[in-house]
């Protein structure tokens, strides 16, 4: 069953008195446990698309089927319920509560979930041990090093079990070691049976994954599955 | 239901963590609200103050009594030229009143001299001196913490006794003794027959029983004044509050007729109640509220105006975390709600500073105006707090709120 179905799709915005077409006509599905990347130049409409896929933003035309579920004419509320219970975001600079600590930090979306406090609190924990990080759970996001800091954002992104997984640039602001680190978990995550959408603009990263959608001036220019794909060693819990 | 308060525990939760991540700030923001909440507090419990005092100091004339007085003692519906142009009421037309009138339970007359009280090295000066029956005590609800009222012989034959309120006895007699002391008024020995116990009514200045000293009328008369110079007044108590207003009828008949007014012309004297005082009190004390209440409600506003401003200010900082929230998963409703709390708690905890300052202060004032900060005090400032934080911080939550996901992440 596809878990995201998106038919001819266009966002315009509108810039003083000018129109720009971020997106033209786009569509494409994503089956469960795809593990795609969106690759692109900037410019090329890849954040506007990975913003629709996210719930972020709706699309100005076109469908956004989501699990069945017609996404695109939800209002804020609506979207956030959905964001809440099926998108788990990995962002490129990790976006977590400075203030926070790790395990609160994870916590954070099951309290929108409403999930109760000791619930969440072990789920968190259990999130935290998931990547490798159990001995950190009271330490703040400046007390962590970058591979952590985004292994908690991933804890986070995994612990409401979300239909999809949207990493973008994961490992942008990563050095290369760190981020192979970081691609080996998603790897491992995806082989759990998750779905992953990897927004990326280098190629190297976009070989982890198994299918690539190149987009170009708000249009596909190509999908296809990568012939070769790039496997790291199951490494996950290991020091980054 | 339950939902409702999950979210308010973790609106709180959230709350208190964002608070306790700006400490400093947030002592400075409730700056405006302790001033606000205290000054607040202290004005409500002042004017209760003074209205406690105005109204036992009204009580204390009694509420069964009417004062028939050549002047109209509240209103000002008679004008003061004729007032003055009446005739003074004396103590002849007293007697008169005295013997047709059936309704009262007692009656006096009284006339007041200011005088100077010595006794040996010590002297009391602007003493207002009553001249009045030994009737007046049964007028009144004045109590003796020693000795007695001059009696209806001494009264008659105009002996040379005096009865001291409580403040002149303090001053001339600080050591105690007062009774059968003899102390000297305008150079007239007097005996201290009597000394009334305290009223405290402070308010009512001069008119306090405290202040002043009695003595039988005709040594007025002989002493200091004569019969004319001065208008007298009549005290007259009714058996009960049911009988006020027939004994008034009966005074306005019987004093037209001592007068000898004609049917065409209008009274000459004028029938004074508490009632009335009572009226004009509140007035001024209400004035007094309004005033008092938009001062410190204008400094309360100045709070909340800083209270708004710094949680504008905090959005604007906090523009990437809403993103954060949002994007997984906050709702509208869950963003206002945090900001909302966050400030009702800043100002909460600004009103509860407030409150134990408004406390510590009005024990000092206490020295001056007998008044304590009372529990509805506690209740107005924590509703007046929480209702502050809850009205300043809408704007700034409703800003937050209404933040689109994707340009708050993109937010530096």
């Amino acid at each position: 069953m596809n878990i995201i179905n998106i038919e001819h799709i266009a966002k315009i915005y509108q810039v003083g008195s000018e129109e720009v077409h971020a997106l033209r006509d786009v569509s494409l599905k994503i089956d469960k446990n795809e593990y795609v990347a969106i690759m692109g130049p900037s410019g090329s409409g890849k954040s506007t698309l990975m913003n629709i896929l996210g719930c972020l933003d709706t699309p100005t035309k076109g469908l956004y089927d989501f699990k069945g579920t017609n996404v695109s004419q939800m209002n804020d509320n609506e979207l956030a319920a959905i964001r809440n219970k099926e998108i788990g975001f990995v962002f490129q600079t990790f976006n977590l509560l400075p203030r926070s600590d790790a395990l609160h930090n994870v916590e954070l979306p099951m309290i929108y979930a409403g999930v109760s406090s000791s619930d969440r609190k072990e789920r968190a924990r259990l999130a935290l041990e998931h990547v490798g990080l159990s001995d950190r759970i009271h330490h703040k996001p400046n007390e962590l090093s970058g591979g952590q800091r985004q292994r908690v954002a991933i804890a986070r992104a995994l612990v409401t079990a979300p239909a999809i997984i949207l990493a973008d640039e994961p490992t942008g602001n990563l050095d290369t070691k760190t981020g192979e680190d970081i691609m080996a978990l998603f790897n491992e995550i995806y082989e759990q049976g998750n779905t992953i959408i990897l927004v990326t603009h280098e190629e190297y990263i976009a070989e982890h994954a198994a299918r690539i959608i190149r987009l170009r001036d708000g249009l596909i220019e190509r999908d296809e599955p990568v012939a070769k794909r790039y496997v790291p060693k199951k490494n996950g819990a290991s020091k980054s | 239901m339950k939902n409702y308060l999950f979210e308010l525990k973790e609106g709180l939760l959230i709350s208190l963590r964002a608070i306790r991540a700006n400490k400093v700030r947030a002592v400075l923001t409730t700056l405006g609200i302790v001033i606000g909440i205290a000054s607040v507090v202290l004005m409500s419990t002042a004017i209760k103050g003074i209205d406690n005092a105005f109204q036992t100091g009204v009580a204390s004339l009694g509420s069964d009594n009417l004062y028939i007085d050549k002047w109209e003692w509240f209103n000002n519906d008679i004008p003061f030229w004729q007032m003055r142009n009446r005739r003074n009421i004396t103590l002849a037309d007293y007697k008169r009143y005295k013997e047709l009138a059936k309704l009262p339970a007692a009656s006096a007359p009284t006339v007041w001299s200011n005088q100077t009280i010595k006794y040996k090295e010590h002297s009391v000066e602007f003493i207002l001196v009553q001249g009045t029956t030994d009737k007046y005590i049964n007028t009144t609800n004045l109590n003796f913490s020693e000795g007695r009222f001059f009696n209806e012989i001494e009264s008659n034959g105009g002996r040379e006794v005096c009865v001291l309120g409580s403040e002149v006895a303090k001053k001339l007699f600080p050591h105690g003794g007062a009774i059968d002391s003899e102390v000297k008024i305008k150079g007239h020995k007097f005996k201290v027959i009597g000394v009334l116990a305290e009223q405290g009514s402070w308010v009512m200045g001069n008119f306090n029983p405290d202040n002043q000293a009695f003595i039988p009328i005709q040594n007025v008369f002989k002493y200091f004044q004569s019969q004319n110079f001065r208008s007298v007044t009549f005290n007259v108590r009714a058996p009960n509050s049911q009988t006020v207003d027939a004994v008034k009828e009966e005074a306005v008949g019987i004093m037209r007729r001592v007068r000898g007014l004609k049917y065409n012309e209008e009274n000459d004297f004028s029938i004074n109640q508490q009632e009335a005082l009572l009226k004009t009190i509140n007035q001024t004390v209400g004035v007094i509220q309004i005033a008092g209440l938009f001062i410190t409600g204008l400094s309360l506003f100045v709070g909340a105006i800083g209270i708004m401003n710094i949680m504008f200010v905090s959005v604007k900082e906090r523009t990437r975390e809403i993103g954060i929230r949002k994007a997984i998963g906050a709702k509208r409703r869950s963003i206002l709600g945090q900001f909302i709390t966050e400030s009702a708690i800043i100002c909460l905890i600004g009103g509860m500073i407030g409150l134990v300052i408004a406390i510590i202060l009005s024990l000092i004032i206490n020295q001056f105006l007998p008044t304590s900060v009372q529990a509805d005090a506690f209740i107005l400032a924590i509703v007046i707090s929480i209702l502050t934080g809850v009205l300043s911080g809408f704007a700034p939550a409703y800003t937050a709120a209404k933040l689109d996901p994707v340009e708050a992440l993109r937010y530096e």
